[in-house]
């Protein structure tokens, strides 16, 4: 039942907002609306027990398993919600003096600093308020940069195949074309194919590593060399840093640009689809390009620098400075681990994924890439189980639902037929990775004897399978009143 | 070990499942000599009660004024109940609703977002959110260019009564496309663009027009004419994009009914005064709605009702076909993740408000400038700077550096408005004042007190 259908005609009693309605007469006319919006009327009560219902609709961190590779979903502290809304924090206006937001910019400065430091990088900006954003920026950068020094032919960005939608996407709002560089089978960019493509075209290249396939690309430094040498710069895809935190940095491997995913590295939550923050660093050599505002360490206390101290500058990419309640959450979880905290996200994000992905294998699943180390995820394609018993990576995330645990990734990356990409994180205990790979035994078993019941799964959620085709057809996006 | 919950023995039975002595050996694929040594810059990790010193203390140091700041920014009373159902675990910790049958109450409650959003802005279709008003702005200059296939010049013109740092951010995103934002200058007295202006606008750069960009109520707070305008841009088949403050609209005119035909074809805004904190900048949402014919143009993530097998409702994120992870190179935009969560809360804010608590919001807003206003340009050496109607926010002339006055204002605990003379150094020295339903008779008053005494004191020239 939607909240437009718990309405009464007349409904008011908000006792939030003035009892009654000022005089707007001094307004001319035309200018006025001449209708009320429909809005729902509803008591506080009505709406406290909507949402809270429509609430317990939902699958979350909070009450399953999410195991949705390359998503990142870990553990949201509590203390970083309460802590980042602290009445200082959120009573502040985003034009507020410097002077007057010291705590909120040193929070900032020293989030710049750290991020800094865990990725090799010279220097950060927290303006990208998503990975999308951030994406833009580096590759923005990137334009600024060769545009910078005259190196006006440099109009295409080269991206691997396997790459995650936004790259091609980004790379095109950005100005330039795009070429696909192809992967080899076991996982690792195709270096002669890369060889071949760069030139005096080359803007750069987009890369993930560890790749959206789950592993390490070890031909890193092969491939920086053959980008840099045909004068094109690199950028780290660092949608995700929870494989490499503390065991390897992007700078170190040669990167000129990253964006980091705040809400996937460091634990800001994803809120049914938002706010993240895609922050972005560089090298020494990119630094004036960075987007604004960053902030800055002076004698007396932290200030917010502007477009006269940065000329250079891609810009603004927001009114004001990204999605701050993020990076205030991202700032205290990673005071929470720590310089030996980051390390162990790490190690243990990577021994889960192992883990899993040899429990895998043990139970007759079929592996994407054999035989190499798992990164913070891992693959398994259902081409056999679809070719023998008529059942699909779909199937297998729909029942996966039923059983309690929220799906994997499916169909991503698009390189490989049937996937479950699965990224269990570093918070799961042993039990629920255990469970998982139960349930999806259970299910493997299911498709040989009884493929119906992972055709009509889901059985046991607040709907069936939904008719997205008739969604699209039929559309209806709004209420109708 | 922060959120890490594995004893010794699992560890241990983990390793010897994956066949390696130690998690270590799960980095031999990385060359050792890159790898990472230790982490220096980074501070040794705190536990749960020194974190909370440590940032209670830093909230400290954020001194708070009364406000009287706006531009872009709003101090609303937010209820509690909004904040609260919002931090629920199953909607702050759930992720995008690609697996729908595990997610309708993210899904069903988008799509109630999506129906307040059209009806707030009268307009058919919403999306479920970009990021903030800025980004919406240059995300509907894209659309509104893939959308005007009459038009080849992808100019937009963009009066300068739009907010300076939207206007900033849209060339940003849109200048790797070759758009052409061209400014248009504004009427001094009335504080609003004309239509005579305009109409010289595009004929200066040759007549023809993608899109042109209206802010209502517009930065300055005045109210500019857009039913004239609206009615000249579709008669000269030229695209018209509103910049709205989606809270004014329970008052004011909205996009969708602006002049004779059928209003505008885009509206973008911030979403920010419907139950989001001002929270140093964010996060807030960028709303995105447009006419049912542009739909296909249309960024970002749209919810559908649909059934399920058995012919009950559910709901779909939908016309995926448009999204990068399905079109890539070819996508209307590259943006994925939104800002569901503030969205959620806007929902809940404005289910409980409901159309009456924001239209008495609204004028309450609205009555207490004018008080203020009033009360102000009383004082000597202040005056307003243009005529007519305000919204919530007016602009003030002042006899002394403007900089200088809401320092001394701020030492005397008031934030006393935005700082005009960088963006508009033609007004002098001004200021743009903003009044919410926040601020008391109380608060004005010592405004007024306040600004007196600043502006009696002789060396403030000197000072500034």
């Amino acid at each position: 039942m939607l909240i437009f259908e718990h309405s009464s005609k007349g409904r008011k009693g908000a006792p939030q907002s003035p009892a009654t309605k000022a005089s707007v007469s001094a307004i001319p006319e035309n200018l006025l609306r001449k209708q009320s919006a429909a809005l729902p009327e509803v008591s506080e009560l009505q709406a406290v027990r909507h949402f809270t219902r429509l609430s317990q609709k939902n699958f979350s961190i909070d009450t399953e398993f999410y195991p949705l590779g390359s998503c990142t979903m870990k553990y949201n502290p509590r203390a970083c919600n309460t802590l980042a809304m602290l009445p200082g924090f959120l009573n502040a206006h985003p034009l507020t003096p410097d002077e007057q937001n010291q705590g909120f910019l040193a929070c900032m400065y020293e989030l710049q600093e750290m991020l800094c430091e865990a990725t090799g990088m010279a220097a950060f900006s927290l303006a990208p308020m998503a990975g999308a954003q951030g994406e833009f920026a580096g590759v923005a950068m990137i334009e600024a940069y060769h545009k910078a020094r005259g190196d006006d032919a440099r109009k295409e960005i080269l991206v691997p195949d396997a790459a995650h939608g936004t790259n091609p996407a980004t790379a095109v709002m950005c100005g330039f074309t795009v070429k696909e560089i192809p992967t080899l089978d076991n996982g690792d960019v195709d270096l002669d194919a890369l060889t071949e493509a760069v030139g005096p075209q080359t803007a750069g290249l987009m890369l993930t590593n560890p790749s959206t396939l789950g592993v390490f690309e070890r031909n890193i430094e092969a491939i920086a060399k053959v980008v840099h040498e045909a004068g094109g710069l690199l950028y780290y895809d660092g949608a995700n840093l929870n494989a490499i935190l503390g065991k390897i940095r992007p700078g170190d491997m040669g990167f000129d640009v990253i964006h980091s995913n705040l809400h996937k590295t460091f634990s800001t939550p994803h809120g049914g689809g938002g706010p993240g923050s895609g922050a972005v660093g560089v090298a020494d050599r990119l630094k004036e390009f960075l987007p604004l505002p960053v902030v800055d360490k002076v004698d007396d206390g932290y200030r917010y620098l502007t477009a006269e101290d940065r000329p250079q500058s891609i810009g603004r990419l927001s009114a004001f400075m990204g999605n701050p309640g993020v990076l205030l959450r991202a700032y205290i979880y990673m005071r929470f681990l720590g310089r030996e905290g980051m390390v162990r996200v790490a190690e243990f994000a990577t021994l889960n994924a192992n883990y899993m992905m040899a429990e895998a294998k043990r139970r007759g699943f079929t592996l994407a890439i054999d035989n190499r180390r798992a990164s913070h995820e891992f693959i398994i394609t259902l081409k056999n189980e679809a070719r023998d018993y008529h059942v699909s990576a779909m199937d297998f995330a729909k029942r996966l639902l039923d059983l309690g645990y929220h799906a994997p990734t499916t169909y991503f990356p698009l390189l490989v037929p049937e996937c479950l990409l699965i990224e269990p994180t570093e918070s799961e205990a042993k039990e629920a990775l255990d469970g998982f790979m139960d349930a999806l035994e259970q299910i493997k078993h299911e498709a040989e004897t009884n493929p119906e019941l992972l055709h009509a799964a889901p059985q046991t959620l607040p709907v069936k399978r939904l008719d997205e085709v008739r969604a699209a057809k039929k559309l209806d996006l709004a209420f109708a009143r | 070990m922060p959120f890490i919950p594995h004893t010794d023995e699992e560890i241990t039975q983990m390793l010897e499942r994956i066949g390696v002595d130690s998690v270590d050996d799960l980095f031999d694929e990385i060359p050792v000599h890159l790898r990472a040594g230790v982490l220096d810059a980074v501070p040794a990790g705190m536990n749960e009660m020194e974190i909370s010193r440590l940032m209670r203390q830093r909230a400290s140091e954020n001194t708070t004024a009364t406000c009287f700041l706006g531009a872009g920014a709003y101090e609303h009373h937010i209820p509690a109940a909004v904040w609260e159902i919002t931090t629920r675990g199953e909607f702050y910790s759930a992720y995008t609703p690609y697996q729908a049958e595990a997610s309708q109450g993210t899904l069903q409650l988008t799509y109630e977002y999506q129906s307040m959003m059209t009806a707030l802005t009268a307009m058919d279709v919403s999306n479920a959110s970009m990021y903030d008003g800025a980004s919406s702005l240059a995300e509907a200059i894209l659309m509104a260019v893939r959308a005007n296939r009459k038009s080849k010049s992808r100019k937009i013109l963009m009066p300068t009564t739009v907010n300076p740092v939207y206007r900033k951010t849209a060339h940003t995103i849109v200048k790797g496309q070759q758009i052409e934002l061209v400014e248009v200058s504004y009427d001094q007295a009335a504080g609003t663009v004309s239509l005579e202006q305009l109409k010289q606008a595009q004929q200066q750069q040759g007549g023809d027009i993608t899109a042109v960009v209206l802010q209502q109520p517009n930065f300055f707070g005045c109210l500019e004419d857009v039913d004239a305008i609206t009615d000249w841009a579709q008669e000269n088949k030229i695209l018209l994009i509103a910049v709205i403050n989606p809270l004014t609209m329970a008052v004011l005119s909205p996009p969708g009914n602006w002049g004779t035909g059928s209003g505008a074809d885009i509206a973008c805004g911030d979403g920010q005064p419907l139950g989001a904190p001002m929270s140093a900048g964010g996060p807030y949402y960028g709303l995105l709605c447009c006419k049912q014919a542009l739909v296909r143009q249309m960024p970002g993530r749209i919810v559908g009702r649909t059934v399920d097998l058995d012919g009950k409702e559910g709901f779909v994120l939908t016309l995926q076909a448009r999204e990068q992870h399905i079109r890539r190179s070819k996508a209307t935009s590259n943006i994925c993740t939104n800002q569901g969560l503030v969205v959620t809360a806007s929902t809940i804010y404005m289910s409980i408000q409901g159309a009456q608590g924001l239209e008495n919001t609204a004028a309450a807003c609205f009555e207490n400038n004018n008080k203020l206003v009033a009360k102000l340009s009383a004082i000597d050496g202040v005056n307003k700077v243009f005529s007519g109607t305000h919204f919530h926010e007016t602009a003030l002339q002042l006899e002394k550096p403007a900089a200088g006055v809401l320092k001394a204002l701020m030492q005397k605990g008031i934030l006393g408005g935005y700082d005009l003379s960088h963006d508009y150094p033609e007004l002098g020295n001004a200021i743009l004042v903003c009044t919410t339903e926040m601020r008391s008779e109380e608060d004005i008053d010592a405004y007024a007190k306040a600004l007196q005494e600043v502006l009696n004191v002789a060396s403030l020239a000197e000072s500034a």
